[in-house]
């Protein structure tokens, strides 16, 4: 049955204008259709122009573009060519915007009610108190907490995974024909992300509005999406129903995008170690710590956040951190760096206790220590060129200076796999990925032992973000040096890591070799983590809300508890009247696998093959089996 | 919370007058003169300047004297004036009466018109009108106020004759009088005051209207006017009303230039003139009352910034 068409974008072109005038082309050229009740997803790298096209469809550009050419319309209208008043009344109320991070365009100063209902009653759609009490129903259908009061409280008193879903309710409240939704779960854990694409695909399901869903995840895409249109330099290479993409795509771009896709993470994808770098001593050593903030008062941190952590990471090894965002990841990362003293326990380096402030640590120990930080565009001086910023350390920790410095950053250019002529560039001139491998380059120039990553690929595409993770392994090879690898997305450090640590609110639930780590028994967090992986198949997403450890685990948040297990809450298996109140006993596997749990190793295998068996039996014939087992 | 934070502000507040209490009390034993030899003058001799320095006095430790002039000081007791023997606080008074006239018929105009003209300018950005504003803003933060002052004279009151070209003040005025009497300085201080005012309503406004839940106003289809004054404006609060304060507390002591060019009688001309004769009371009691003031509204400024902020008024 052919569908009403109700949007279409035709040959629409998109420019920009440099200091010369000289116009540079960003979208080229690019049609696409959408039906009523249908979700197109826009997919591609950065540049690829998606967003500035979904932008397009409000008539709206980011300053200093300008609309070239083509059409924009709406039942048949081109929005481009009506007037600014027009353009107005149409955004918010026929086509409404979901912005990728919700924490940044929810006003402040607003509460949450006005915001959501602000556009359906500013364009008279709805009054004040319709708008109110189907902001309300919305709220509900979104399965948000207190949604009767929700609307009463301001921004920064909701999590970011409920600010997302308010944003859609945001969107929706005026009842328009099209949603534009631009990245809405990248920013998210990948626990909150599932719960967030189950609450959108709900309410388009419900309210049969259409929408432009842009992402660079095909993982995602293949939960929402009818049809993909797949998007590369502002042009289409590739579209089609969702089905045909995703099983069978025909264009190159479409299958390298799809190669890059983060696999499940599975045992048996990290690289091996080889044994050259091999010591008695682990390089960087903490043992029994416990940190946290607000002060330190009777060796117990006012805030606390990590509680009795242990973690050795060995020569030439790296190892991943992970866990939901407030889980202590980075405060891990900033006791290690002398940035946060810890309150209780030691850091070693090479077998020697560290002191806990960077203040008190000697030169040699500053420098075997290297941080890099998340943000490449904010970590590198943008008023100094590149040579300068890698020939800082070379000089402040190893006197290298004139020709000698510049022969060294050279060199270490060329370890990050970039020309000798970057030396003269400013950070600016640069892409993400390259900003990102100059932010390494500026640790390794110190000649470091340990490397403390803190997402670092978090910000790029999954391509750059690939060949970040090469160059880390390829210079662990080479160098010896060691990396703690801190990430949220446990795919990406199940394709490299030596080992993983599982952090959750503060404590090492489950750590050691990866392969042992993702292989069953797991911890049920981990379990949890393993589960909300998308898959690039479609279906995935009704097949895991099935999972057992879904039904409670995706509805909590992390929170930090004194006694007990902190997951006890999120937990599936539980044990009443002892989680809450007793440590749990750290189970020892083979191979220094070591896991906390008030369950026994057997109770945990016998969950996971029950688990398996659900699994199976919602699977459909004909797909293939991605099952997080050991093979 | 942010009882606690309001609270903290409070003392804070109090230290620093106390810091500049012993400050200005330092700083006032260090000037050179001596107000019995003045009292005196050529009459003075050793022994009438030792009795007349007990009598004041004058021949107590330093600390005495500090801690009974702030415990006087703290009871309303400014002391009596070396110079004259009036109570300081009658000297004080009627001026500090015409400093607050002055003060506040200033920031009645100025304030709502520095607003106004920088959401405007902030709401058409770019515009000839919004340049207009910029550039004359900027001409009158960078010209000195007597100059300002001397132009509006030269203008209104030599070549116009529209306006008395002093501002001094009988006390039988009627209000007709008073208000002609008090145009010229008004207006000069009003100039001077706007543009900072006008100047950061505006950079406040335009920092946040980069902000990304501008851009999402704007695709929420919301007209510009609502975006600046129910989106941007209490985003931009803190720095506007800190301006604010400064410029106030600018009026009640820093217009000595404008009060000495119009004759008009008020509080900082009232200390300059302590500063020559040596009357150290009475100017102790002036750096007391300026600092206050300076206190009392940077405060406040801080507990309206606070108030703006849902994150301090309504923690999670």
């Amino acid at each position: 049955m052919e569908k009403e068409k109700l949007f279409e974008i035709k040959d629409l072109r998109i420019s920009a204008y440099n200091e010369q005038k000289e116009e540079i082309r960003i979208v080229k050229g690019v049609t696409f259709d959408i039906h009523k009740g249908e979700v197109v997803a826009l997919i591609g790298e950065s540049g690829s122009g998606k967003t500035t096209i979904s932008l397009g469809s409000l008539a709206y550009t980011k300053p200093g573009l300008h609309f070239t050419g083509g059409e924009v319309l709406l039942h048949g209208q081109d929005v481009l060519s009506m007037s600014p008043i027009e353009q107005r009344e149409l955004r918010g109320a026929r086509v409404a915007y979901l912005a990728q991070s919700a924490a940044a365009t929810f006003n402040p100063a607003i509460t949450i009610g006005e915001q959501v209902t602000e556009s359906a009653v500013l364009h008279g759609v709805l009054t004040q108190e319709e708008a109110t009490k189907r902001a309300v129903e919305l709220y509900h259908a979104l399965e948000l907490p207190d949604a009767d009061r929700i609307g009463f409280r301001y921004p920064h008193q909701v999590s970011g995974g409920q600010l997302q879903r308010l944003m859609a309710a945001m969107a929706l409240c005026g009842n328009p024909d099209l949603m534009v939704l631009d990245e809405p779960t990248t920013a998210l854990d990948v626990t909150t992300q599932i719960e967030v694409l189950k609450a959108f695909k709900k309410v388009i399901r419900e309210e049969n509005s259409a929408a432009i869903y842009v992402t660079h995840d095909l993982a995602v895409v293949a939960q929402v999406a009818d049809h993909i249109v797949v998007l590369y330099g502002g042009e289409i290479m590739e579209q089609g129903s969702a089905d045909q993409i995703i099983n069978h795509p025909t264009h190159a771009y479409t299958k390298r995008l799809m190669a890059a896709v983060r696999p499940t993470p599975t045992a048996g994808m990290g690289t091996a170690v080889g044994s050259e770098h091999d010591r008695k001593v682990p390089a960087i050593e903490v043992k029994d710590m416990t940190a946290g903030y607000g002060g330190i008062v009777d060796n117990e941190p006012k805030v606390p956040i990590l509680r009795d952590v242990s973690v050795k990471v060995e020569n030439a090894h790296v190892v991943g951190v992970i866990g939901e965002s407030g889980c202590g990841k980075s405060t891990l990362a900033r006791v290690m760096a002398g940035l946060l003293p810890q309150a209780r326990g030691d850091v070693l380096l090479d077998g020697n206790d560290l002191e806990g402030s960077l203040h008190d640590r000697n030169l040699e120990e500053l420098q075997k220590i290297q941080f890099v930080f998340q943000m490449a565009d904010t970590a590198l001086n943008p008023k100094q060129v590149i040579g300068d910023i890698i020939g800082r350390p070379l000089e402040f920790y190893h006197g290298y200076k004139g020709k000698e410095k510049h022969a060294k950053v050279v060199e270490i250019l060329d370890m990050v796999e970039l020309p000798a002529e970057f030396a003269t560039r400013y950070p600016m001139e640069l892409s993400g990925g390259q900003k990102q491998r100059i932010n390494m380059a500026r640790s390794l120039a110190a000649n470091p032992e340990v490397m403390l990553c803190d997402e670092v690929t978090s910000a790029l595409d999954s391509i750059v973000g690939a060949n970040v993770i090469k160059l880390l392994t390829a210079l662990r090879d080479k160098t010896g040096v060691s990396f703690v690898f801190i990430s949220h997305d446990l795919s990406t450090v199940a394709s490299f890591a030596d080992e993983i640590v599982v952090l959750y609110a503060g404590r090492v639930v489950e750590q050691g070799p990866t392969d042992e780590v993702l292989t069953p028994p797991f911890h049920p967090y981990t379990r949890l983590l393993i589960s909300s992986v998308p898959e690039m198949r479609i279906g995935w997403l009704e097949d895991t809300m099935n999972k057992r450890e879904m039904a409670v685990g995706i509805a909590k948040g992390v929170e930090i508890t004194k006694v007990g297990c902190p997951f006890f809450n999120r937990c599936p298996m539980g044990i009443d009247g002892t989680c809450e109140s007793e440590s749990p006993p750290i189970r020892v596997l083979n191979d220094g696998h070591e896991i906390a749990c008030h369950r026994t190793v057997e109770e945990l295998e016998a969950a996971e093959a029950e688990t398996q068996q659900i699994l199976h039996g919602y699977e459909r014939i004909g797909e293939d089996k991605q099952l997080p087992s050991a093979g | 919370m942010m009882t606690q934070m309001v609270l903290r502000r409070i003392a804070i507040g109090f230290a620093t007058l106390i810091v500049v209490s012993i400050i200005v009390f330092l700083a006032t034993s260090i000037l050179p003169g001596d107000v019995a030899q003045i009292i005196l003058g050529q009459s003075a001799t050793p022994e009438t300047l030792a009795a007349l320095r007990a009598e004041l006095g004058m021949d107590q430790p330093g600390y005495v004297r500090y801690f009974s002039w702030l415990g006087n000081m703290a009871v309303g007791d400014l002391g009596i004036s070396k110079a004259g023997g009036a109570t300081i606080a009658s000297l004080i008074g009627g001026r500090m009466g015409n400093t607050m006239v002055m003060a506040g018929l200033v920031a009645l105009i100025s304030i709502p018109i520095s607003i106004a003209l920088g959401l405007w300018a902030a709401m058409h950005p770019g515009t000839w009108l919004d340049r207009v504003v910029t550039f004359g803003t900027m001409c009158t933060i960078s010209v000195p106020e007597f100059f300002i002052a001397t132009i509006l004279v030269l203008i209104l009151a030599v070549e116009l004759h529209w306006l008395p070209s002093t501002a001094y003040l009988t006390g039988n005025e009627s209000f007709t009088e008073l208000l002609r009497a008090l145009a010229m300085p008004l207006l000069t201080l009003v100039i001077v005051v706007s543009a900072q005012m006008i100047r950061m309503t505006r950079a406040g406004i335009l920092n946040v209207m980069s902000s990304p839940y501008i851009e999402m106003a704007i695709l929420k289809g919301v007209p510009r006017r609502r975006i600046i004054l129910r989106h941007a404006f209490f985003n931009a609060i803190g720095p506007i009303v800190n301006v604010i304060a400064l410029n106030l507390a600018y009026l009640v002591s820093g217009v000595v230039i404008v009060e000495t060019i119009f004759a008009y009688p008020g509080l900082a001309k009232l200390m300059i003139d302590g500063v020559q004769t040596r009357d150290l009371p009475l100017v102790q009691a002036c750096a007391m009352i300026f600092c206050g003031t300076y206190v009392l509204l940077i405060l406040l400024a801080d507990v309206a910034s606070i108030l703006s902020n849902p994150r301090l008024r309504q923690p999670k």
